[in-house]
């Protein structure tokens, strides 16, 4: 769900855009900056829900350290997206708690 | 699997790895500095080279002034590994990356550890909440994105990053709630000892005063001498609640950027087994190493914020200190004094302030320690401040226990964000000092690995 974001970038800034989708809602962010970066300007209130006690979480140092922007990102979970730069087409999702590989992916998937 | 092989290899292309790979260069020596960013820079001189000129002028000319030395690096003649995330590093100078979905390998006959800094965490009450984030952090989002707050946003904490960010919102035009200063009139009587040292650095100081200077001459609301900090909110935060002489205060806000300093970053340095010790002055841990940085009898090395927190000029003048003595060691530098005398007093002359600013904004206890049981303190696993003392009372004696009776440090930040708190949560709790406690036994990966990632 996005909602009002928290921060913005100045017209003034323009530049090429490209366009992810993240939960299934078309995102445009400028070319180059960080997925976790294009969540926050886009509304993304929160980026996970919290692997205990399922609390909202979002990112907090915004450079790799702190994981709290943990997404899935092209069909792989928990990546840190304020290390990842957005591409056009690429599909982001919300984490929802401790991530569990699906069971067909697990041994012979039977 | 291949080798690559190298003079020096450096991680972290900020002040101190490009200095030291400039510095190396110079004598002829091979250097590839591998980094987790998509450009060099560090932290601090982020995005400095393709940042659009309206945004340079508002971070200011010590953010510009990174471009002399982004672009001396970049005509060096070394390699630069972009989007490089190192996850093991071993003390013959080997090191383990994942660069495009692929696990290598690089042996340098020397390795330059020069991981930067991090924001000291800031566990209070509702520091997790969404809309909580550090200065530092917003501070990224507008070097690297132009990102500015939408709303009127309130800082609170103390130290030089958040006055910087203060003064940079108000030049571009952003506005602020409130400045919440937890910095108290003890702290100027306590720091006032170390003015005379730090006139030394007079440039340093004069900046500073500056900076604050012009937030004072803004309408913004200042508070100072602030304690008992709250953020307040259920899904996200929703206000800042705090004390002030002897009053309530609540600011309501949507975002709210805390910062109390930087910490060394010594994931690298922990994960090699290199000793460290306690800082009284900065309240972190900080590997020992020789006055060039190398840590014991290893082909490793040191520099810069990772190694103590010193400031980017000091940082950089500390990676070509070590630059120097790896050329030394491999025998292209036979007379090392000539050449470092300029860079050791440059250093002295650095660092002159640092004593000063310790003390100035040495962070509160309670805001290292929170008072609160119900503080979050390892934000991965959810452990609070009251588990980490009821752990102690069940006989815990130090950080790498409270794995064992909670997962506290377990979690993917691998005990980055909680490791400094637990600490010092059980060295108050056992009556102790931070260096009897210890800190978490790290071990590589120090960075998540996919399994897909070694796959040919």
């Amino acid at each position: 769900m996005l909602t009002e974001p928290l921060f913005s970038i100045p017209a003034s800034e323009g530049r090429e855009t490209v366009t992810i989708i993240f939960d299934d809602q078309a995102v445009t962010a400028p070319a180059g900056i960080s997925v976790a970066a294009a969540l926050l300007v886009a509304g993304a209130s929160d980026f996970r829900t919290s692997i205990v006690g399922h609390e909202p979480r979002a990112p907090y140092c915004m450079m790799g350290v702190c994981f709290e922007c943990l997404v899935e990102i092209d069909g792989v979970p928990a990546r840190q997206s304020c290390l990842v730069p957005v591409k056009d087409g690429m599909i982001v999702r919300r984490q929802q708690g401790a991530v569990s590989l699906p069971d067909s992916e697990i041994g012979d998937g039977r | 699997m291949n080798v690559e092989t190298t003079d020096l290899a450096i991680i972290g292309a900020g002040p101190a790895g490009l200095a030291a790979a400039c510095e190396a260069r110079t004598l002829g020596l091979s250097v590839t500095v591998l980094d987790e960013q998509s450009a060099v820079g560090g932290q601090i001189y982020r995005n400095v080279v393709s940042a659009p000129r309206a945004r340079s002028a508002i971070l200011g000319p010590d953010y510009s002034a990174g471009a002399e030395l982004v672009s001396a690096f970049a005509s060096s003649g070394a390699l630069h590994l972009d989007s490089a995330v190192v996850w093991n590093v071993a003390t013959d100078g080997t090191i383990d990356y994942i660069r495009e979905g692929r696990t290598r390998k690089l042996s340098g006959k020397y390795v330059l550890l020069a991981s930067g800094a991090m924001e000291r965490p800031f566990p209070i009450e509702g520091w997790t909440l969404p809309g909580v984030m550090g200065a530092g952090a917003a501070q990224i989002l507008l070097k690297s994105a132009g990102a500015l707050p939408r709303e009127p946003v309130v800082l609170a904490g103390c130290g030089p990053l958040l006055y910087l960010l203060g003064w940079q919102y108000l030049r571009a035009g952003a506005r602020i709630a409130a400045l919440v200063d937890t910095t108290a009139t003890s702290d100027y009587v306590r720091a006032s000892r170390h003015l005379m040292g730090a006139l030394r650095s007079w440039k340093e100081l004069r900046k500073g005063l500056g900076l604050i200077a012009a937030l004072r001459r803004s309408n913004i609301a200042l508070y100072s001498g602030c304690s008992d900090l709250r953020a307040e909110g259920t899904c996200k935060v929703e206000a800042l609640a705090f004390r002030q002489d002897g009053r309530s205060v609540r600011i309501p806000t949507s975002l709210l950027l805390v910062h109390q300093g930087v910490v060394p970053n010594t994931q690298l340095s922990w994960s090699v087994k290199a000793e460290h010790r306690w800082n009284k002055a900065q309240l972190c841990w900080e590997p020992v190493t020789d006055i060039w940085g190398r840590l014991g009898e290893t082909a490793l090395y040191v520099a810069g914020d990772s190694r103590s927190i010193v400031g980017a000029q000091a940082s950089a003048v500390q990676g070509r200190l070590a630059a120097l003595s790896i050329g030394n060691r491999l025998g292209v530098l036979p007379d090392i004094t000539i050449r470092a005398a300029p860079y050791l007093e440059s250093l002295k002359r650095y660092t002159a302030i640092r004593p000063f600013l310790d003390a100035l904004y040495r962070p509160k206890d309670e805001n290292r320690v929170p008072v609160s049981d119900k503080v979050v303190v390892c934000r991965c696993e959810e452990v609070t401040a009251g588990q980490i003392r009821r752990f102690v009372g069940l006989g815990c004696q130090g950080p790498n226990q409270t794995k064992a009776f909670g997962r506290c440090g377990m979690g993917p930040c691998q005990g980055r964000f909680c490791g400094l708190t637990v600490t010092e949560t059980i060295a108050r709790e056992r009556q102790l000092e931070p260096a009897d406690v210890g800190y978490y036994r790290i071990r590589p990966p120090i960075k998540p690995v996919l399994l897909g990632d070694f796959v040919e």
